[in-house]
């Protein structure tokens, strides 16, 4: 055989068993999810029928949904800059020489390695009204207790709190790699021009975490559409909408309302936001975080 | 929630069930979904009963697969079933039985039994549990896990207010007077037991088909096709709920969780609570003091809608999987073993037969509460079902945890859930 043709048939065996993958289980469904959501729901015996936009103009004039993407960008903007600065004052605490520095690493870390339904089961009676682990600690104090999820005020920021506690360590863990990247020439550089510790780090170090910290506040980003084991065990999207997420709000069409083709049309809009999120982090990282 | 990596697993749990079918194929295996709605043993009951029906039918295999609660049952089995896996039978939400058989999913039981005998046990259950089983006159569902909603209340607490902990309230009033008398707070003024909680979350308009039934009204007709948010009766029996938090003070405001309600409950931090009976026997197993149950109090009426799974039978059933099916139903509702289940886990045995057995009989006189959920059947009405019914619950849903939040007026909230369920039931008509 030519060579030539061998070296293509060799490569598109290598690079078929991913893309026979990656074609059924991503590509497809994404352009039948597109399909879909141009035709109606089908009903038991009646097939579903092309109706152009109008799931689409369902959607726009559908309270829950705005409701979604409200609480959606509350979700992602309230718990992001937290997770980041914990998880850097984390990484910079434990990536020095210190007794017990393995131990406090993997505290910091456990809550990555459990899975979110596991968690929410926890926090689920630590949220517990009156004889909940807050409640307790608030009523030994004097303090009054909270429903904390049954209301509306507090139930998304309760949300928001199990995400900053489980996604910070993971978060760690990438800033610690970071720093133990940082060259020593330019520590001892610091040292030797006497440089205050609180100045490098706002000068020397945060600048040079910035590749890693772009790469996290995206993925972080995107992890907040992703992510939604926790409203099922914990609020079920309620009170009255409280907690509505995009996701579990899809969910719900699909899987309780029997509504494919709305579940469908949601499922263009989530991807939408993630591609434009996904490509923007691609042009970020490669226009502004270049310092070596 | 990772959509794609779900698609792997059903496709990997559909090539294991294919190579299970044909490693056995000279037996007739079938496979059931079933809910847990509650805590508790319902999983080691449904097993020791499958243990006992193999044994003495060794030509059928039954994989039972428990599932989470009645979506994600539902959820799982029409995935599977839409996957191509066999699933002969399952127990799914009773309200389920319109969509079921709008999809053309399930079979009548009618088209399944063949004997006299086998059609009298279609007649033997309860009338009342019927009500959620029946389409246009055919029986689609088997009763088996099936409920009513109860009082649960501490009788330690009871005494402690003053109050005779053998008459629990039988009115609106009385539950108001005595759970005023029995909220106690502390020094600070806080509150560090409520007089009553009813759960907000997993299933309001189940609980506020109470107070509506209490007061006069049935929420939906038998087709289906027509709900009644907004009448009067309505809009005063959520206006009653709302007012036991924030006018009488004995329910905590905001909304109440389904599933750690039981553990406050346990825990004296509420000394009355409505729940499924469902949740009996985790009560009596757990509770470190001395409780009662009771029937709902009555305003207009008494009443509590009924609630649970029913079995079903799959349209795409072999012949001889359906005579399967069959005896595998009436062996796990003969009256012996719907007597064991209701011991298992509080839920009503659901025929008057098993209430014969000298197994129930005991039980009942060492433990009389077992049996106020079946009392209370006399009472009972259907429980919301309608075409579409989890978007058209949802609405209900979510006009009462407005209101129960304070975020909204009976009223409006209910003129909003009304106006939703039109849009969707108008197609049904």
């Amino acid at each position: 055989m030519n060579p030539k043709i061998a070296r293509h048939v060799y490569g598109w065996l290598l690079f078929s068993p991913a893309a026979i993958f990656f074609i059924l289980f991503t590509h497809y469904p994404i352009v039948r999810s597109c399909v879909l959501s141009f035709f109606s729901n089908p009903r038991g015996s009646k097939p579903p029928r092309f109706v152009g936009l109008s799931n689409y103009d369902y959607l726009i004039h559908d309270p829950i949904f705005w409701q979604a993407l409200k609480n959606n960008l509350i979700y992602a903007f309230g718990t992001i800059p937290i997770t980041i600065s914990l998880a850097i004052v984390m990484a910079v605490w434990v990536n020095r020489r210190m007794p017990g520095r393995a131990f406090v690493r993997a505290a910091y870390f456990t809550p990555t390695i459990l899975p979110m339904i596991a968690i929410a089961n926890i926090w689920l009676f630590f949220y517990t009204p009156g004889v909940g682990l807050f409640d307790s600690i608030l009523n030994a104090l004097g303090y009054p207790g909270r429903n904390w999820l049954g209301n509306p005020d507090t139930a998304l920021l309760c949300l928001m709190v199990i995400a900053i506690w489980k996604d910070a360590g993971f978060f760690m863990i990438f800033y610690l790699a970071a720093l133990q990247g940082i060259p020593q020439d330019v520590v001892e550089a610091g040292k030797i021009e006497g440089a205050g510790r609180w100045y490098f780090f706002r000068r020397v170090t945060f600048p040079l975490l910035m590749p890693t910290t772009v790469f996290v506040v995206f993925n972080a980003l995107i992890n907040t559409f992703r992510i939604v084991d926790h409203i099922f065990i914990l609020t079920k999207g309620g009170p009255d909408n409280a907690t509505q997420l995009l996701l579990y709000y899809l969910f719900q069409n699909a899987f309780e309302f029997w509504d494919t083709a709305y579940a469908a049309t949601l499922t263009v809009v989530i991807m939408v936001i993630l591609m434009t999120l996904a490509l923007t982090q691609f042009k970020v990282l490669e226009r502004r975080t270049h310092y070596q | 929630m990772r959509i794609p990596k779900m698609k792997v697993l059903f496709l990997a749990m559909a090539l294991v069930a294919m190579a299970a079918g044909t490693a056995l194929a000279a037996k007739i295996n079938l496979t059931m979904f079933y809910p847990i709605a509650v805590g508790g043993k319902p999983y080691q009951v449904i097993n020791e009963l499958i243990q006992d029906f193999e044994s003495k039918n060794p030509d059928i295999s039954v994989k039972a697969v428990y599932y989470g609660n009645y979506d994600d049952t539902r959820t799982k089995c029409l995935a599977a079933i839409k996957a191509g896996e066999p699933v002969q039978l399952s127990v799914l939400f009773s309200i389920d039985i319109f969509d079921l058989v709008n999809q053309d999913l399930i079979l009548a039981w009618e088209d399944v039994v063949q004997t006299d005998e086998e059609r009298a046990w279609l007649k033997s259950f309860y009338p009342a549990l019927m009500a959620n089983s029946m389409y246009e006159g055919k029986t689609y569902g088997i009763p088996f896990q099936r409920s009513t909603i109860v009082m649960y209340y501490n009788k330690e607490a009871f005494r402690e207010a003053g109050l005779d902990p053998e008459k629990p309230p039988a009115t609106w009033d009385e539950l108001v007077e005595m759970g005023k008398k029995l909220v106690k707070k502390d020094a600070n003024g806080q509150v560090v037991r409520w007089g009553l909680s009813i759960p907000s979350t997993g299933y309001p308009y189940w609980m506020f088909q109470c107070f509506a039934i209490q007061n006069g009204l049935e929420l939906m007709n038998k087709e289906g096709t027509e709900v009644y948010f907004n009448r009067p009766e309505s809009v005063e029996a959520l206006q009653f709920w709302h007012d036991l938090a924030y006018k009488h003070g004995i329910m905590p405001k905001g909304t109440t969780d389904w599933g750690t309600l039981r553990q406050r409950f346990l825990e004296g931090n509420t000394a009355m609570m409505w729940h499924t009976t469902g949740n009996l026997t985790p009560v009596k197993e757990n509770a470190p003091f001395e409780f009662g149950v009771a029937m709902l109090p009555a305003h207009k009426r008494r009443g509590s809608p009924t609630g649970g799974g029913n079995f079903y039978i799959f349209k795409h059933t072999s012949p001889e999987e359906r005579a399967a099916v069959l005896k595998f139903v009436k062996f796990m509702t003969e009256p012996i073993n719907t007597a064991k289940w209701s011991i298992g886990t509080g839920y009503i045995a659901t025929r008057p037969e098993a209430y014969e057995t000298d197994l129930l009989k005991e039980y009942v006189s060492a433990f009389p509460a077992a049996t106020v959920a079946r009392d209370q059947l006399e009472y009972a009405v259907a429980e919301l079902s309608t075409y579409e019914t989890a978007r058209v619950k949802k609405f209900l849903d979510d006009a009462i945890q407005s209101v129960l939040t304070d975020n909204a007026t009976p009223k409006e909230a209910l003129d909003k859930a009304q106006e939703g369920a039109d849009r969707i039931l108008r197609r049904y008509r």
